[in-house]
C-alpha cells in the first residue's frame, strides 16, 4: 500500500461524494413531489406515489441498479454510467426521504396551516411556503441519516461501471493483489467522510432556526 | 423490443433454490446479529467505561463503512491473514457482524430507556445481574426495541443481495446467472425485483402484525 495508491482512492472518493450529493438533492426534490402527490387528495396520485415508495423501499438497491442499467438500453435510452448511477440512487433515496417527510408533514402544527388559510393562502401556497419548509426543518436529522446511508450505498454503483471509491478499490486490489490494505483504506475514507458529514450536520442543526411550538 | 418471461419462469426450481439460500442466510444471519448485538450492548451497559469505550470503536467502524467494502475486505482480504472462508460462510459472518453493530445500538437505546431506579430496585430485592436483565430490563425495553429490530431485519434481508458480489449462490446471483444464460437480462431482473418486493412487503406485514400483538401485552 503506497501513497500513490491511496491518492488514487482519495481521487475516486471525490466521485463518491459527487454522486451522493447530487442524488441526495435530487432525491429530496422527488420526495417533496411524492409527498405532495400523497397529500393531494387525488386517489390515483396517492396510490401512484404509494406504489413508487413501496417498490423502491422494497427492492434491494443493487437490484434496482441492475434493473435500470439493463432496462434503459432495451427501451432505447443509452446513458453514461454516471447518469445511470445518479438516477438509481436518486429514485431509491427519494422513496426513503418521502417516508421521512411523511412524519415531518404530520408534525406541522395544524394551527399554522389554518392560519395560512385564513391569510388567504391557496392550498398550493400553504404547501410551498408553510408546510414544506417546516416539514424539512423537522426532518433535518433524518435527512442527515439518509445522506450517510446514501454515501455508503453509493458503493453499489460500482456494478453499473462507475469508478468511484469502491470500484477503484476493487480495480487496485485486482491489479496489486493487496486487497487487505486497499479495502481497509477505502473503508477508512468512507468512515472519515461520514464523520465529517455527521459533524457538519450537528453544526448546521445548531445554526438552523428552532422548531415551531406544537 | 419483446420480453419473454417464460424462459425465466421455466427456471422456477433454480429460482426457488436461490430464494431458499437468501431466506436461510437472512434468518440465520439476523438471529446471529441479534444475539451478538445483545451481547455487545449488555457488555457496554454493565462492563464499565473502558469496555464501553473499546466496544464503541468496532460498532462505529461497522456503522460508518459500506457493507460491500466490509464483505470485500473479509472475502478477498481474509485469505491474506489466513482467513480462507467459502462464500456462504463469509457472507453469513459478514452479515451477522455488520447487523450486530446496528442491533447493539438498538439494544443500547433499549437499556437507556429503562429508568435506573428499576435496576436499583431489582438489586435491592436481591435479583442477580442475569435475573435483572432477564426479568426487568428485557421485558421493559421489549416494546421499544421491537419496531427498530424488525426494521433492521428487513434492511438485512435487502442487504443479502450484496452477497451475490462475493459469489454466494443466493437469489440475486442465481437469477442474474439465469438471465445471462438465457440472454434475458431485463426479464430476469424484473422477476428478481418482484420477488424481493413481495418478500419485503410480506416481512413488513408480519412485522406490523407482531407489533400489534405484542403492544396489546403492554401493561403500562
Amino acid at each position: 500500500m503506497t501513497w500513490s495508491l491511496f491518492q488514487l482512492l482519495l481521487q475516486a472518493s471525490l466521485m463518491t461524494i459527487f454522486v451522493s450529493a447530487i442524488s441526495i438533492c435530487a432525491g429530496l426534490a422527488i420526495a417533496v413531489v411524492l409527498s405532495a402527490l400523497r397529500m393531494s387528495g387525488n386517489r390515483l396520485a396517492y396510490a401512484g406515489a404509494g406504489l413508487f415508495i413501496s417498490f423502491f423501499r422494497g427492492v434491494p438497491l443493487l437490484v434496482q441498479l441492475l434493473l435500470i442499467f439493463n432496462l434503459l438500453p432495451v427501451i432505447g435510452i443509452t446513458l453514461p454510467s454516471l447518469a445511470t448511477a445518479i438516477i438509481g440512487l436518486s429514485l431509491c433515496t427519494a422513496a426513503y426521504q418521502a417516508e421521512n417527510l411523511r412524519g415531518g408533514f404530520e408534525g406541522v402544527p395544524i394551527g399554522l396551516i389554518e392560519s395560512a388559510e385564513m391569510a388567504g393562502f391557496s392550498r398550493m401556497q400553504a404547501f410551498v411556503y408553510i408546510r414544506t419548509p417546516i416539514a424539512l426543518r423537522l426532518t433535518f436529522p433524518a435527512l442527515v441519516n439518509e445522506a450517510i446511508l446514501i454515501l455508503k450505498s453509493s458503493s453499489l454503483v460500482s456494478v453499473v461501471g462507475l469508478v468511484e471509491l469502491t470500484k477503484m478499490a476493487q480495480n487496485l486490489s485486482a491489479s496489486t493483489y493487496q486487497p487487505l490494505p486497499i479495502f481497509a483504506s477505502a473503508g477508512l475514507i468512507y468512515l472519515v467522510i461520514n464523520l465529517i458529514v455527521a459533524l457538519a450536520a450537528r453544526r448546521a442543526e445548531a445554526a438552523l432556526p428552532g422548531l415551531p411550538a406544537k | 423490443m419483446s420480453f419473454d418471461f417464460a424462459v425465466i419462469l421455466a427456471k422456477g426450481p433454480q429460482i426457488l433454490a436461490g430464494l431458499g439460500v437468501t431466506i436461510l442466510i437472512w434468518v440465520v444471519g439476523t438471529a446471529l446479529a441479534v444475539a451478538l448485538g445483545f451481547v455487545v450492548a449488555t457488555a457496554r451497559r454493565f462492563g464499565g467505561p473502558l469496555v464501553n469505550a473499546v466496544l464503541a470503536v468496532p460498532v462505529e467502524v461497522l456503522r460508518g463503512t459500506p457493507f460491500l467494502v466490509q464483505i470485500f475486505l473479509l472475502y478477498f482480504g481474509g485469505p491474506y491473514i489466513g482467513l480462507r472462508l467459502d462464500p456462504v460462510t463469509a457472507g453469513l459472518l459478514g452479515l451477522s457482524v455488520y447487523g450486530a453493530a446496528y442491533y447493539s445500538e438498538i439494544f443500547r437505546a433499549g437499556y437507556q430507556s429503562v429508568p435506573p431506579g428499576h435496576v436499583e430496585a431489582a438489586e435491592c430485592v436481591g435479583l442477580s445481574r442475569g435475573q435483572t436483565i432477564l426479568f426487568i430490563l428485557l421485558p421493559e425495553m421489549a416494546l421499544l426495541v421491537l419496531p427498530p429490530s424488525l426494521n433492521m431485519s428487513v434492511i438485512l434481508l435487502k442487504d443479502t443481495a450484496l452477497l451475490s458480489l462475493i459469489t454466494v449462490p443466493e437469489m440475486t446471483m442465481t437469477v442474474s446467472a439465469i438471465g445471462s444464460q438465457q440472454y434475458a437480462f431485463v426479464e430476469s431482473i424484473v422477476v428478481l425485483a418482484l420477488v424481493y418486493w413481495g418478500l419485503v412487503e410480506l416481512a413488513n406485514w408480519l412485522g406490523r402484525f407482531t407489533e400489534r400483538k405484542i403492544s396489546k401485552l403492554s401493561v403500562t
